[in-house]
Order: structure tokens, then C-alpha cells, then sequence
């Protein structure tokens, strides 16, 4: 059985015809979590139980004739998700006895439309990281090269679509965790605008930035799974009240008329020279599609990072000030008074990187420094976010490097916090500005994937989703399998 | 970024660190804010700080209630209850 070929898009074909049962595609991909996951590590629990009762459920759907396009299909999870009466960790010590009380709005989701939850993955601890070396369940491998990281936060997601355990997960992506591990594994991940997708119910890292995305192998399934997701929530304060479009209605349109920059912040010597040729070769696929390339410039650019490293510490060392020991978590050994009960509980839950985060954050808004390091980078925020408005004026799309090189190997960053953070260098600037963005397999550099980063206007998922499902059809990088997996 | 400095850090944050681990938090911490004084170099004078991407405000519902009462549920999830009760460790002294 060759299922684990097939695409979302393609699945789907089948269950409608009933050429496969969801049982059927589920066992299969389980099968395959039993053969492969020793290798890769990218789930911290599967269920296989409790998914095969909702493929079977799926599958008494599909014979009623009460299916959609998503009905019967296995998405992975992020274990950033609350799932009811499911393990859900942020693979963290902290949350390792968690059991969630209620669904995320995106479970829900997913389970309206007869979806099959498969499994929770690995990620970062909290989201912090861009390795997944930083889960308390191990590290997690790249499926092109085991010595490699998979990138991270949502590393687990990324190296189980591109090992097709699964046909698509989810993601989250804080500066660039959906799209950064997209782009080492060789898939195709969206981050929509900020508010796009429903937060509630997933765990929060840095609020003015977090959000939500599909992990797939093409534009077209993420356009699938961006029908299930997007819209909005009244549970969630961020979450934007504004019709939601079929995302998949635009793939066909023809690519002619439209613009696309080229920033050259983004072409500079800190890329990979290899990756700026791969990236060329994309643009010039476009052009044969009959859009116009455009050099641009996005000035504050190098900014991204400090600002990035000022913000989101900011933000997590607040929200994760819930975790205290007292309500549900980690909680330390014979605490002596309520002190050390905090401390210890926080300081033996949290992991080094974690740790590091929220001291970073705390700094940064303590009495005395929060003007100069965090108002001042909301500041240097709104002019980053005032290059886009600029920059839309006069293109369509962006098209840059998602990442500045290929997938490092295990270790190598571990110990120079800063060179790690430089991985997260072309993808933190959407994140500042809230902005949707994709990133798609362009070709490869010595084995290993490079991706092509899309930047689109405020809400115009669908636009981006059509110029990448054009690129796809015109090439076949997002069709390659990693041999050990195929 | 000195020990004194990660020691005062790391009590407003309620982590306890290691004696042997300030050293490194140290350096490390001290990296990051190399990074964050990048910042200093950009002229913001003419700028308003941007607090959400969209710009918009945080909407409001009417004050009604919308939740069930799960107290039990949420109880099993807790290191230590009685009663319907979060147990800590006494913080009133008696007499």
C-alpha cells in the first residue's frame, strides 16, 4: 500500500470514492509510527485507540453521505493543544502529568469536520527553540539526515509529514516555528495573520505573536486545512471577526499581473550562498508563470532579532507565570513554605532554555529597564511592521529565504544561545508585523531541503496559497521522499 | 550581567538556579542583552509603540456567565487538594 504517497488532497479522492477507509489509512499510518517513529521521535503520544474509534466514526460518516473533504483524514497534532482527556505537555517537564480538561477551539474544530486526531508531536518546551532540542522527551530527528535537527518549535510536525507518517499536521509559530522546521524538512508550512486561527486552549508563549498553522506537503492541503481552522472565535480576545473565505477557491488562478519582491536584506552574505541560487531559480519559475519581479527593500530587517529576543521573552515571562505548583503541573518534593515551593517547582519543571526566556523577559520588564528594552522594541516593531505597508504598496508577495541555511546538525548551536536565535533571521520579521507566510520546498543543497519563504498582505492566505500551488504544479520539489522512509 | 544580577533575576521570576549554573546563565544572559542593546542604535523618536499587529482593541462581551462550574474536574488535575481546596504549605503563622 502506497498510501503514505498520497496528499491530503489525494486522500480525500479516495475516502469519497471509497477506494480506502479511514480505518484502513489510519492503521496505515500507525503502522509506520510503529516501523519509523524509533528513528525520529516526532510523536510524544499517540493514541492509536482513541484514533482508530474516530476513523471508524469517519469512515460511518462517509456511508451516511454526511462527509466534507477533510472527513477521515489523520492530523497530527502540536502538543501545544489542549485535547480533552489526552497528555498534552508542550513537551515540558512541567506538564508531563497534565491531562487537558477541555479542547482547544482547533480540536474542536478538526473534530467537527470528522478529522482523526493522530497523536500529539514533539516541539520545543513551550515553543522555545528552533532545534527541538529542547523537549523533555528527546530530541527529535530530521528525516533527510538523522544527524540533523528537524528545526524547531514544531519539529515533530515537520519530520513526521516529511517522513509521511502522516499526510499533515499542525503548528505554531511564535518567529518562524512553523515555517523554519518546514523549510529543514521539506514541506510546505503556513503561518496565517495574527488572529487568523483560534488560540483558545492552545498553550500561550508570546501573545502579541503566536499563531496557528497547517504543515502539509503541499499548498493545496494546507489550503484544506485552512478551511478547518481559520475563522473566528469568540473565546479567543485576539481572534478577528471577519469572514472566512474557501481557501482552496483561488489555487488555479493564473499568476499573470501579479508582483513579487525580492528584498535584498534578505539576499545578503550571511545566506547560504547555494540556498540565494536555489531562491533565484524559484523566482525565475514564477516569472515563466508570468508574475513580475521586483527588487525591494525592507530597511529595519536586522532588527527582527533583538526585537524578537526583547518581545517574546517579554511576553512568555508573563504568561508562563501560571505555572506555580498549585493548580495543576509540576510540583517539587516537600516544599518548606510557599516560597520554595514556586521556586523549586518552576525551577526543577522549566528547562534551561525556558529558564533562560523568562529570565530574559523578566529583566526586560523589571522596574527601571522596561523602557529601554520593551517599549523601545514595540517601538522598533511598528516601524518593521511599517516596511510591509510600504513594501504592499508596490508588490504582491515577497519571496525571500526562510531560513539562512540548511538543517544544522544535532548540538551544533546548542551552546551559543545567539547563533541558534540567528536561525529564526528571515522568518521573525512576519511574526513582528503579524503578516501571513508560507514557506515551500524550493530544491535541495547537498541532500538536505531548502525552503522558499512567501510573505503575503493581512489576511490573504488564500492569494499566497495560489502563487505556491501554481509554483507546485510548474515543479516537483515538494513531491520528494526522504529515501529511508519511502 | 554579574551572579548578583541572575540571582536578583531569577527571585523576581521564582526560579531557583543552581549555584553551579549562574556562571553559565551569566554569560549567556549577558550575550542576549548584547543583542537587545542593538535596539539603542534606532531612532524612535518620531514612533508610537505597536502593542498588537492589527491594531485593533480587545473586544468585550456582556458580563454574563458562560462557564460551567468544573471545579471537580480541575481539582484532579492538582498536585494537592482537600475539600475543594488548593493545599500549599501554611503561609499563616499560628498562634
Amino acid at each position: 500500500m502506497s498510501m503514505h504517497n498520497d496528499t491530503l488532497k489525494q486522500l480525500s479522492d479516495k475516502l469519497a470514492n471509497k477506494d480506502i477507509s479511514s480505518v484502513e489509512l489510519t492503521q496505515h499510518c500507525i503502522d509506520r509510527v510503529n516501523r519509523y517513529d524509533d528513528k525520529l521521535n516526532t510523536f510524544i503520544t499517540l493514541d492509536e485507540e482513541f484514533a482508530l474509534a474516530q476513523a471508524k466514526a469517519a469512515d460511518a460518516r462517509i456511508a451516511k453521505g454526511e462527509a466534507n473533504a477533510m472527513t477521515g483524514l489523520p492530523i497530527a497534532q502540536k502538543d501545544i493543544f489542549c485535547a480533552k482527556g489526552m497528555k498534552t505537555t508542550c513537551a515540558s517537564k512541567m506538564l508531563d502529568n497534565f491531562i487537558a480538561p477541555y479542547d482547544a477551539t482547533l480540536i474542536t474544530q478538526f473534530n467537527n469536520a470528522g478529522c482523526v486526531l493522530f497523536g500529539k508531536t514533539n516541539m520545543d518546551e513551550f515553543a522555545m527553540g528552533s532545534s527541538n532540542e529542547n523537549s523533555f522527551y528527546g530530541d527529535c530527528q530530521n528525516p533527510w539526515d538523522l544527524d540533523c535537527v528537524p528545526g524547531g518549535s514544531s519539529g515533530g510536525s515537520a519530520s513526521a509529514v516529511a517522513a509521511r507518517l502522516v499526510p499533515a499536521s499542525t503548528g505554531t509559530d511564535t518567529g518562524g516555528s512553523i515555517r523554519q522546521p518546514a523549510a529543514f524538512c521539506g514541506i510546505t508550512g503556513l503561518k496565517p495573520t495574527y488572529g487568523r486561527v483560534s488560540r483558545y486552549g492552545m498553550i500561550a508563549f508570546a501573545s502579541s505573536l503566536d499563531q496557528a498553522g497547517p504543515m502539509a506537503q503541499t499548498a493545496e492541503d494546507a489550503a484544506m486545512m485552512m478551511n478547518v481552522m481559520a475563522g473566528f472565535d469568540p473565546k479567543d480576545s485576539t481572534s478577528v471577526n471577519r469572514p472566512v473565505e474557501d481557501f482552496t477557491a483561488k489555487l488555479n488562478h493564473p499568476l499573470k499581473g501579479l508582483t513579487i519582491g525580492l528584498p535584498k536584506e534578505y539576499f545578503v552574505e550571511a545566506l547560504n550562498p547555494e540556498i540565494a541560487r536555489v531562491l533565484h531559480e524559484a523566482a525565475k519559475v514564477l516569472e515563466s508563470l508570468g508574475v513580475t519581479l521586483k527588487d525591494m527593500s525592507l530597511p529595519h530587517t536586522d532588527m527582527g532579532i533583538p526585537v524578537y529576543y526583547v518581545i517574546g521573552p517579554a511576553e512568555c515571562s508573563s504568561n508562563l507565570s501560571r505555572f506555580d505548583g498549585v493548580r495543576y503541573g509540576y510540583r517539587c518534593e516537600n516544599p518548606v513554605d510557599l516560597d520554595d515551593l514556586y521556586c523549586r517547582s518552576r525551577g526543577e519543571g522549566f528547562g534551561p532554555e525556558v529558564k533562560r526566556r523568562i529570565m530574559m523577559g523578566t529583566y526586560a520588564l523589571s522596574s527601571g529597564f522596561y523602557d529601554a528594552y520593551y517599549t523601545k522594541a514595540q517601538k522598533v516593531r511598528r516601524m518593521m511592521k511599517q516596511d510591509f505597508v510600504e513594501a504592499f504598496k508596490t508588490v504582491d508577495y515577497i519571496l525571500c529565504p526562510s531560513t539562512p541555511s540548511t538543517a544544522f546538525r544535532e548540538g551544533e548551536k546548542c551552546d551559543d544561545p545567539i547563533s541558534m536565535y540567528l536561525a529564526d533571521v528571515f522568518t521573525v520579521a512576519a511574526n513582528m508585523a503579524g503578516l501571513p507566510a508560507l514557506s515551500m520546498p524550493a530544491g535541495f543543497v547537498k541532500g538536505l531541503p531548502v525552503g522558499a519563504q512567501l510573505i503575503g498582505n493581512y489576511f490573504d492566505e488564500a492569494g499566497m496559497l495560489n502563487v505556491a500551488h501554481q509554483y507546485q504544479q510548474a515543479t516537483d520539489w515538494h513531491t520528494k521522499i526522504p529515501e529511508m522512509f519511502l | 550581567m554579574d551572579a548578583k544580577g541572575i540571582r536578583r533575576i531569577a527571585r523576581l521570576a521564582r526560579l531557583s538556579i543552581h549555584d553551579d549554573d549562574i556562571p553559565s546563565y551569566a554569560e549567556k544572559m549577558t550575550k542576549l542583552l548584547e543583542l537587545a542593546d542593538k535596539l539603542q542604535a534606532v531612532d524612535v523618536s518620531q514612533c508610537e509603540p505597536l502593542s498588537h499587529p492589527l491594531e485593533i482593541t480587545q473586544p468585550l462581551r456582556a458580563d454574563e456567565v458562560t462557564e460551567v462550574d468544573q471545579r471537580e474536574l480541575f481539582q484532579t488535575l492538582a498536585p494537592e487538594v482537600e475539600r475543594g481546596f488548593y493545599l500549599v504549605p501554611q503561609v499563616i503563622e499560628q498562634e
